[in-house]
């Protein structure tokens, strides 16, 4: 009896354990891509004040910029969107669970964000004007994929 | 409880409507459409800011350049689900058959050709006010899209409110306003007025609701809740610290300030509104400024 008792507690503590590691690992990987996310808005930050006229163009800082935008999207981000990390399973994200219900859709959205950026990194340093008309491809895909995939 | 409420209240309003026998449905006047001649293209603008293909296009269609209005996109509310029809120009599963005046009765008034309300779910409140020319020129700019054959699908709407008569009732106390923004002293702000009250229909989002569903304009763009697309952001001066040029930007590529960018619904009107002249999306910026 005072065996099974222990086995029990054993087999508790086991799963508890295992429960607390999935929420650590759900927490760090929705941590990680708002990371990401944060990285996207600062480096488009600098595009965009140059965009608007806020800030003096600067062919240096533009490229700069442009090219960690690509670096960015070119990053392997799997391991960011694990299963049970929606907003509907988890506090602290605006993820919704079609995510991971739609798959193919995702990776189009994804490399619709690739392609954007590659874009912006090919014209980013040429002049002003180039920048700014690129721009407009790359608000397209960030909303390509929070207007099917994020709640707002 | 807030449903039994819901019920009594909407019940007196069947008695009122009842008692003045105005629950007929309304119709505009054909002198103000006469002679107007179309401009398809314009038509075009006006379809992009009414934001048509928002609601029309099919679940998860993307827009596009010439979007496919077959309809089928369900819009949850505490009334029922409401699902938006086929408005494509296939003479028998869309709106093909209809007349300019057809459409204006529908957009403007909320009534089907066959003299039935439309459910405000399709914002004729606030459509209410569409120039002629903008309507004459909506209807030639939708006839070149697309036929879709695929059949409208029925509401699903539990009684009372499956009775479209007294919807009636629902117009004479919720159905036409005054302008909210009554101090329009530039071309501009008048342009920008028509767009966010009007065509833009940007309350019907942004703005609460009543127990029955009418639009609190006490609360003017202060944000909402809405079904299915959660918390929707206040957008009236005194909520929104963004400048007229943040706004404007905002409305051509979905970016804020910080650079986020839209999501949820959002994400359609900006599509819209990026297709728009720049000056209308200054417009809209002003108008939300110059709100007290």
């Amino acid at each position: 009896m005072k065996l099974k008792m222990i086995a029990i507690a054993a087999v508790a503590t086991a799963l508890g354990a295992h429960a607390a590691v999935a929420d650590k690992a759900i927490e760090s990987a929705i941590k990680a891509r708002q990371g990401q996310m944060q990285l996207y808005a600062h480096n488009l930050g600098i595009l965009g004040a140059m965009a608007k006229g806020q800030a003096d163009y600067n062919a240096e800082a533009a490229s700069a910029a442009a090219n960690n935008l690509l670096s960015l999207a070119s990053l392997n981000a799997m391991s960011m969107w694990p299963q049970g990390s929606d907003m509907d399973s988890v506090e602290g994200t605006k993820a919704k669970a079609e995510i991971w219900t739609t798959f193919p859709a995702v990776a189009e959205k994804s490399q619709a964000m690739l392609d954007a950026a590659t874009a912006m990194a090919a014209v980013a340093g040429n002049d002003l004007e180039s920048l700014q008309g690129a721009m407009g491809g790359l608000g397209g895909s960030c909303g390509g994929c929070h207007k099917a995939f994020r709640t707002k | 409880m807030a449903r039994f409420i819901r019920v009594i209240l909407f019940l007196a309003i069947l008695g009122l409507a009842a008692f003045y026998v105005l629950t007929r449905p309304g119709s505009v006047d054909e002198a103000e459409f006469a002679g107007l001649t179309p401009d398809v293209v314009h038509g075009k603008d006006v379809f992009h800011a009414a934001g048509c293909a928002s609601c029309h296009v099919a679940p998860k269609a993307e827009i596009g350049d010439a979007p496919v209005l077959s309809g089928g996109q369900a819009f949850h509310s505490d009334f029922g689900t409401f699902y938006a029809p086929n408005i494509s120009p296939d003479p028998d599963h869309g709106i093909g058959g209809w007349s300019t005046l057809d459409l204006a009765n529908a957009v403007i008034e909320g009534v089907s050709p066959g003299g039935k309300h439309y459910y405000p779910a399709f914002p004729y409140v606030s459509y209410a006010r569409m120039a002629p020319q903008d309507l004459v020129d909506l209807k030639a700019f939708m006839d070149t899209l697309p036929p879709s054959d695929t059949d409208s699908r029925d509401h699903d709407v539990g009684f009372p409110f499956n009775i479209r008569r007294t919807l009636g009732g629902w117009k004479l106390l919720f159905g036409s306003s005054d302008w909210v923004l009554t101090d329009v002293d530039t071309p501009e702000l008048e342009r920008g007025r028509y767009l966010v009250e009007v065509v833009g229909h940007c309350a019907e989002c942004h703005t609460p609701r009543n127990a029955l569903g009418g639009l609190d304009h006490a609360k003017w763009l202060t944000g909402a809740a809405l079904p299915g697309e959660g918390k929707v952001p206040p957008i009236a001066p005194a909520l929104l610290d963004w400048s007229e040029e943040e706004i404007a930007y905002y409305l051509e590529t979905g970016f804020t300030p910080e650079f986020d960018s839209a999501g949820g619904a959002m994400t359609h009107v900006i599509e819209n509104f990026a297709k728009l002249p720049a000056e209308d999306r200054a417009a809209v910026a002003s108008y939300l400024k110059a709100l007290p």
